[in-house]
């Protein structure tokens, strides 16, 4: 057998690529200093294998093989721009740019992905510029499977994208690792970002688009690779145990005709338990660390309820318990929330009831269905059916999401049936 | 957060708009042509379409044996879709300003049409939170 | 040829519909079914769903570029719950899908007969437009 002669293309190639996205961008980027041009060059680099490596299989060098095209095609556009400038100009350029991959290639350095997260995160960009670039820039996804994702047409996507660009350039981003005090400041929108990502998918994951590029599971080998990188950090493995987690669940939380199955309605025999134990080991891992956070706590939810076998066997003190601290470190009336429904399992509906009372007045909640929802789960726990039924169709009347105005309705259905036909 | 921003009218209304010169119909189109390329330009534009005549127009209902009863008749009152444009954007505020714009598109004479703009909030095929 | 089917509600009709548990899962399987249907036979071009009409706002254009919004609408307007958009051969084809549409189960199981508004929608600008 040959030893130059290229691996055939799988199932796993794909990730592949995409892993080598960022590490390819980084030493482009670094070496023509010009990091709008170099993506562009890379993603044109990552179109050009995608459609070549199936067919023919993957080079020997596959990194070698990216770098190369990416910076021929930049050479190309700096070449064209140069000529455009010498007939307007009309003077003679002194040198052109000359690239030689192998130096390049020893130019490689891992902490490149991180750099890219930590600059396509900026708070520099807009929340949908920054998921957008994110995915592009180090995700190595293409501009029509991000706009797929998002269901916008590909021109828009392209353009959040290239705003995103813009962005860098005037708030001067440097390439470079970020200084010990910027990694501190800027590593809270890198893992927001992440994690507004995991939830898109994750949110998307019931409804028909099966054409759909699964974003869940983008966000959880964006966090990964964050992971690797950072290994000292609590808060990146927090999040990355949130979303396995969460992600485990996935199977059991929708029904045939795409119906929302809430939690304590969950075969929870079609749980990942593979994820459901990455997830707890890491979290193990995080706590250990000291500081605990915003995703760690909440992946410590999440935990208790994956170690339930039965929905009746779930530790909600525990749970209560992890609510308070989360309220102490990010307090807000989605934290409120949720505490309410802890403590109502806890200490009974009045006790989560009243804890509602304090929302009502409050500018961000108050009317926002999930306060309808949260309130008529709790009077149906009360046994005040006709209350709990007003409240659910409210909830229904005000959510955005079909499956959840679907499961409310059919909540409040069935209540009113139980409250007609008493046992 | 995504928004449909409608434009409707009655028979009368588009009976009007064939009155326009075509001077001022192409106004007005180039001014709508120009808010979408706006909107690309943004990273906030899904979709637009506009609709056929309302004359084009059938209500259908299903019959018991599942075939179709088409008619063309509607009641003079009855306003119809033009068209719509989507438009992926952070905050209600934009979705309104953008439906402002489109608005105040010219009408006969250069005059802004002033006509309203149905703005709703999309549902999403997906589950929004946990 | 693309056309689209209006699914409208009266502001009386439009809130959560009131019906038994078994009918209201029976209409949602009722409509999975067919937006799966229309998926698979390559017609659908998209089915949107839009949010209660408590939420919509009518938008115009202000004096000085600010929109005006209002929440206020006649009690008779027509509001629109949802669309799908079909591209198929023939207009048969978009009045049948339209009369399917319009048998979605209704509490008992019986067709609910709802009017579907049909039309064209206008063909795409040729490319250069674009």
């Amino acid at each position: 057998m040959n030893a130059a002669s290229p691996r055939p293309w799988d199932e796993t190639s794909d990730g592949l690529l995409r892993n080598l996205a960022p590490q390819v961008l980084g030493v482009v980027a670094r070496r023509f200093r010009d990091f709008s041009e170099a993506e562009d060059a890379v993603q044109e680099a990552m179109l050009a294998a995608f459609r070549q490596w199936p067919r023919e299989g993957i080079p020997e060098n596959p990194r070698g093989w990216l770098i190369r095209v990416a910076s021929r095609r930049l050479t190309d556009m700096m070449r064209s721009e140069m000529a455009r400038r010498q007939r307007e100009t009309a003077m003679t350029a002194e040198e052109e740019p000359t690239i030689e991959p192998a130096e390049l290639e020893t130019n490689m350095d891992p902490e490149d992905t991180l750099v890219l997260l930590f600059m396509c995160c900026h708070h520099a960009l807009s929340t949908s510029s920054a998921i957008a670039l994110t995915l592009r820039a180090v995700g190595g996804l293409t501009t029509a499977e991000i706009a797929n994702a998002f269901m916008v047409p590909e021109a828009t996507m392209a353009q959040r994208i290239s705003r995103a660009k813009q962005s860098i350039k005037a708030s001067k981003v440097p390439f470079r690792p970020p200084t010990p005090q910027e990694h501190r400041e800027r590593l809270p929108a890198v893992l927001h970002v992440l994690y507004l990502i995991f939830n898109e998918g994750y949110a998307s994951s019931i409804g028909a688009q099966l054409q759909r590029l699964d974003l869940a599971r983008e966000a959880i080998r964006l966090t990964r690779s964050a992971k690797a990188l950072l290994p000292e950090d609590a808060e990146i493995a927090g999040l990355l145990a949130l979303m396995l987690l969460t992600n485990a669940r996935r199977a059991a939380r929708s029904g045939p005709h795409e119906e929302l199955i809430p939690l304590d309605k969950q075969d929870r025999s079609l749980w990942d338990r593979s994820e459901i134990a990455e997830g707890t080991e890491l979290l193990a891992l995080a706590f250990s660390k000291g500081a605990i956070g915003l995703y760690q706590l909440q992946a410590a939810i999440a935990a208790v309820h994956d170690e339930a076998a039965h929905p009746e066997d779930t530790d909600w003190p525990q749970i209560l318990a992890l609510y308070e601290l989360l309220q102490r470190v990010v307090p807000g009336p989605m934290v409120t929330l949720n505490h309410a429904i802890a403590a109502a399992m806890v200490h009974g509906p009045d006790r989560g009831l009243e804890r509602l009372q304090a929302l009502d007045n409050g500018e961000r909640l108050a009317g926002h269905y999930r306060l309808d929802a949260v309130r008529g789960h709790l009077l149906e726990m009360l046994g005040d059916f006709e209350k709990a039924v007003h409240h659910y169709r409210a909830a229904a009347a005000g959510t955005t999401s079909i499956p959840e105005q679907n499961y409310l309705m059919t909540q409040a259905a069935r209540l009113e049936e139980a409250r007609k036909q008493p046992e | 957060m995504k928004y449909i921003l409608l434009m409707s009218s009655t028979k009368a209304g588009v009976s009007g708009y064939h009155t326009w010169s075509q001077s001022d119909r192409d106004t007005h189109m180039q001014t709508l042509g120009a808010i979408v390329n706006e909107l690309v330009e943004t990273g906030e534009f899904v979709a637009t379409q506009g609709l056929a005549q309302p004359k084009e127009a059938k209500v259908v209902r299903g019959e018991k044996n599942g075939l179709p009863v088409t008619d063309g008749v509607f009641p003079e009152s009855k306003e119809f879709l033009l068209g719509y444009w989507i438009v992926d954007v952070a905050a209600p505020e934009r979705a309104y300003a953008i439906a402002g714009q489109i608005s105040a598109a010219p009408g006969p004479g250069g005059f802004p049409t002033n006509m309203p703009i149905e703005v709703r909030q999309f549902v999403d095929s997906g589950t929004a939170g946990n | 040829m693309k056309y689209i089917l209006m699914m409208n509600t009266m502001r009386a009709g439009a809130g959560v519909p009131l019906w038994p548990r078994a009918d209201l899962q029976a209409h949602i399987a009722f409509m999975h079914s067919l937006n799966r249907d229309l998926r698979e036979s390559g017609e659908l071009v998209s089915a949107e769903g839009l949010s209660f009409p408590d939420q919509a706002r009518l938008v115009r254009a202000g004096k000085d570029g600010v929109p005006v919004t209002d929440g206020v609408f006649p009690e008779s307007k027509e509001f629109l719950a949802g669309f799908w958009i079909i591209d198929v051969d023939t207009p048969e084809r978009a009045y049948a899908i339209a009369a399917r549409v319009s048998a979605a189960p209704g509490p008992g199981g019986i067709p609910l007969n709802m009017p579907i508004e049909v039309r064209p929608v206008m063909s795409v600008p040729p490319p250069e437009m674009l």
